[in-house]
């Protein structure tokens, strides 16, 4: 597998804390990559090594197998966490500037400008000022800032924070249709659900330190805790009497009108296909399916055990 | 490169296209002549016709007649003030019914006001400073000739024997060079204003880059910028562009102070011709043409409708004595200089805090050899080559504005060298030093610093 970037052993540090420690994350290319953590673990220091803002104290950054070098910012694209925008500057202007920053012409800039908003339907609020435009609002013209010079490595930290159900939908699609032209994404967020939704690899960073990376399924597997839902139709009481050494009650959704509806966890090595064995013949099987964790669950699992370490 | 010229150009820009820029820029100067100007011209529409009457009166009180002379010798009438003798009238009567009359006020003048010196008005209201004036003027100069009569001199004699002494000041030079001083109110005026208009423009364009700082820190702005450009050369491109802002203004100011002058000279040349056919035989009498007799003898050969025109004239001569390639060249390296020196501790202020409440105590002891070269002007004004102008105008903290004051009188050449090179020097240490907080400074949030921070910022 390619990897766009490679972060070795990336030590930082500032006056009163160390704020990453020996970090190594690796990012596949074309792929988006979800950069979690809690507040304070270090996403932020991470992110702005990435954009050389800071330089490591030790270890470095590899972007397609070379070092990173102060020319590469022209192809990466950057949305901060907070709104970075001038309040008296007027949308076409702004997004030309912060294009030309980024290495475009001006005419390059102005045409990828309205080609956006176009796209995002906004066309009009060329000459409006930032201050005017609410904060979802700005949110996409923050996001167009980012992408505007159609950067292959793009970091955006907390894109969806204050966008209402449609914008947030919006940028979603944009994200996936930016990974379909082959742009690397690399989504910092706290909100676990658009990291089910999108991301294919994690790193979860915590205390400075990596405590976890990879793809999201290997990860969900490896964090499975054999649990299933188990939809049928009988008698309850004959899905007590299994054996507690092999199967345990977690849930009960329904019982009633002899539908059953249960969260299960088998223990023992014992196996769905043992299950449906033991039951087959007392129930009709409505639906079966193993329950993998949400990603919600695995990051406050492991933030709290690591927690407990300290 | 590219890219602090970007940062310069939006810096520029986005206030020069400000309707603030351009009200500041033409309405700064005329606000400014207009308080000059105003007094002057508020007075004059004041005036209108005021006609006092004039009462003398014996030992017992009683109104006197006979003083017709007097009157026409001693109140001559003006435009706007007339003196109406009134011989048959008693004083106490009169102001009985002062309010009702159609005198502005009454003049009372007792019999032994030779000896005694002491005339009385009595106005409907405060009577204008013009006639207050125009009344102790003329008697003063009436009763003073008639105490020469009285001890048998004549006032022909006594004027010839009054003197007046006017200063030509030359100041010789080591190498034995001569040159005479000359324009020498003008030459203060023009250092007062330079040192001045330094010291506002340092502190105002400075404080718009501290600004500047804190609105991209708090809005996170750097953040996307920084990740194009080093944070030097983001508070470089800012600390230019809006240098620029205050380049432009100054020059605008230039084109219009020529415009101004170009007016006053066209306006003397204009008056000029009138003047000479309406009082060409006075002016002849006596004065041989030249330049050294100060202003106010001629002021008494000349109506006073010409005083201006005279000025005017005075002003333009004098004008013509200022160097003033040297002078704007001068400003011109002083601005900068100390506007960078300025501007980059400002900029290091604005982003070592977070929010502009928290600016004070970090502007405090930058400020105060600002405000002390302000003091320091102030003396050098009067004494430009004394040591502590001297001094001050060297201390590159205070030099801008210093040496600006002193800058209409020819300074010596080591002197000068000396004040451009340390200023230069120092700017370029504190822009550096400067750059070394802000490159910290603006990615830190929460906390205000302490000077313990900011001293280790520097040693990162």
């Amino acid at each position: 597998m390619n990897h766009i970037i490679e972060a070795q052993n990336i030590t930082k540090s500032f006056i009163k804390k160390v704020a990453l420690n020996e970090v190594s994350i690796n990012i596949p290319e074309n792929s988006i990559f979800g950069l979690l953590g809690p507040n304070g673990a270090g996403k932020t220091t991470f992110i702005r090594i990435l954009n050389q803002i800071y330089f490591p104290d030790k270890g470095e950054i590899l972007f397609k197998k070379r070092q990173l070098k102060s020319d590469d910012v022209l192809k990466f694209g950057y949305l901060p966490e907070e709104r970075g925008l001038y309040k008296k500057m007027r949308v076409g202007e702004q997004i030309i500037y912060f294009g030309r920053l980024r290495g475009l012409t001006k005419k390059e800039a102005y045409e990828n400008a309205i080609l956006w908003l176009e796209d995002l339907n906004i066309r009009d609020w060329w000459t409006k000022k930032i201050e005017e435009l609410s904060k979802g609002m700005q949110q996409l013209i923050q996001f167009i800032v980012a992408i505007l010079h159609k950067p292959e490595f793009i970091i955006l930290d907390e894109p969806f924070s204050g966008l209402d159900p449609i914008n947030s939908n919006i940028i979603k699609q944009k994200i996936l249709q930016l990974k379909e032209k082959g742009s690397t994404i690399v989504l910092s967020t706290h909100d676990m659900n658009s990291v089910e939704e999108l991301c294919e690899y994690v790193a979860l960073i915590n205390n400075s330190n990596v405590v976890l990376q990879g793809k999201v399924e290997d990860i969900k597997q490896k964090f499975k805790e054999n649990i299933y839902r188990l939809v049928c139709k009988g008698n309850f009481e004959n899905l007590n009497k299994l054996s507690e050494e092999k199967v345990g009650i977690i849930n009960v959704f329904k019982k009633y009108d002899s539908i059953i509806d249960v969260q299960l966890k088998l223990k023992n090595n014992f196996t769905g296909n043992d299950l449906l064995k033991d039951i087959l013949n007392n129930f009709e099987i409505l639906h079966f399916s193993e329950q993998l964790p949400h990603m919600n669950e695995i990051f406050i699992n492991i933030v709290k055990r690591n927690r407990v370490d300290i | 490169m590219r890219k602090i010229l970007l940062i310069i150009g939006r810096e520029y820009f986005s206030r020069v296209k400000k309707k603030s820029f351009l009200l500041m820029t033409i309405l700064g100067p005329l606000f400014f002549g207009l308080m000059v100007i105003l007094p002057v011209l508020l007075a004059k529409s004041e005036e209108e016709e005021s006609i006092i009457a004039v009462v003398f009166t014996d030992e017992h009180g009683k109104t006197i007649s006979g003083m017709d002379e007097f009157v026409a010798k001693a109140l001559p009438n003006t435009k706007f003030i007339k003196f109406e003798y009134l011989s048959d009238v008693q004083l106490k009567a009169l102001l009985k019914v002062l309010a009702y009359s159609k005198y502005y006020a009454v003049l009372h003048i007792p019999y032994n006001v030779i000896n005694s010196q002491i005339v009385e008005l009595y106005s409907k209201k405060q009577p204008a400073l013009s006639i207050e004036m125009h009344i102790i003027k003329n008697l003063e100069q009436f009763l003073f000739k008639e105490k020469l009569k009285a001890k048998n001199i004549s006032p022909e004699v006594f004027y010839s024997a009054e003197t007046k002494i006017f200063l030509k000041t030359i100041k010789i030079e080591k190498s034995g060079k001569y040159y005479e001083t000359e324009a020498r109110e003008l030459k203060r005026l023009v250092g007062y204003l330079g040192g001045f208009l330094i010291y506002f423009f340092i502190f105002f364009f400075s404080s718009q880059v501290m600004r500047g700082v804190i609105e991209e820190k708090l809005n996170r702005v750097v953040e996307i910028i920084v990740s194009t450009v080093r944070p030097v050369q983001l508070m470089l491109g800012k600390i230019i562009g809006i240098g620029m802002v205050g380049l432009t203004q100054f020059l605008i100011w230039i084109v219009l102070l020529f415009a101004i002058m170009f007016g006053l000279q066209k306006y003397v040349a204009y008056n000029e011709s009138l003047y000479l056919t309406q009082y060409q035989p006075q002016t002849i009498i006596g004065t041989t043409q030249n330049t050294q007799i100060p202003l106010q003898q001629k002021e008494n050969e000349i109506v006073s409708s010409n005083i201006k025109v005279e000025t005017a004239k005075i002003l333009l001569r004098s004008l013509k004595q200022i160097d003033f390639t040297f002078i704007i060249t001068m400003f011109l390296f002083y601005f900068v200089a100390g506007y960078i020196l300025y501007a980059s501790m400002f900029a290091a202020i604005g982003a070592a805090v977070s929010s502009e409440t928290d600016t004070q105590q970090f502007l405090f002891p930058v400020t105060i050899p600002l405000i002390f070269s302000l003091i320091i002007m102030g003396y050098a004004f009067s004494n430009p080559e004394g040591s502590l102008s001297v001094i001050f105008s060297i201390v590159p903290f205070t030099s801008p504005v210093v040496m600006m004051a002193r800058i209409g009188w020819s300074i010596p050449l080591n002197q000068l060298i000396l004040s451009v090179i340390l200023l230069v020097l120092t700017f370029i240490f504190t822009t550096w030093l400067a750059g070394r907080v802000y490159k910290i400074g603006i990615l830190m949030y929460g906390k205000r610093p302490t000077y313990k921070d900011l001293v280790k910022w520097l040693k990162i």
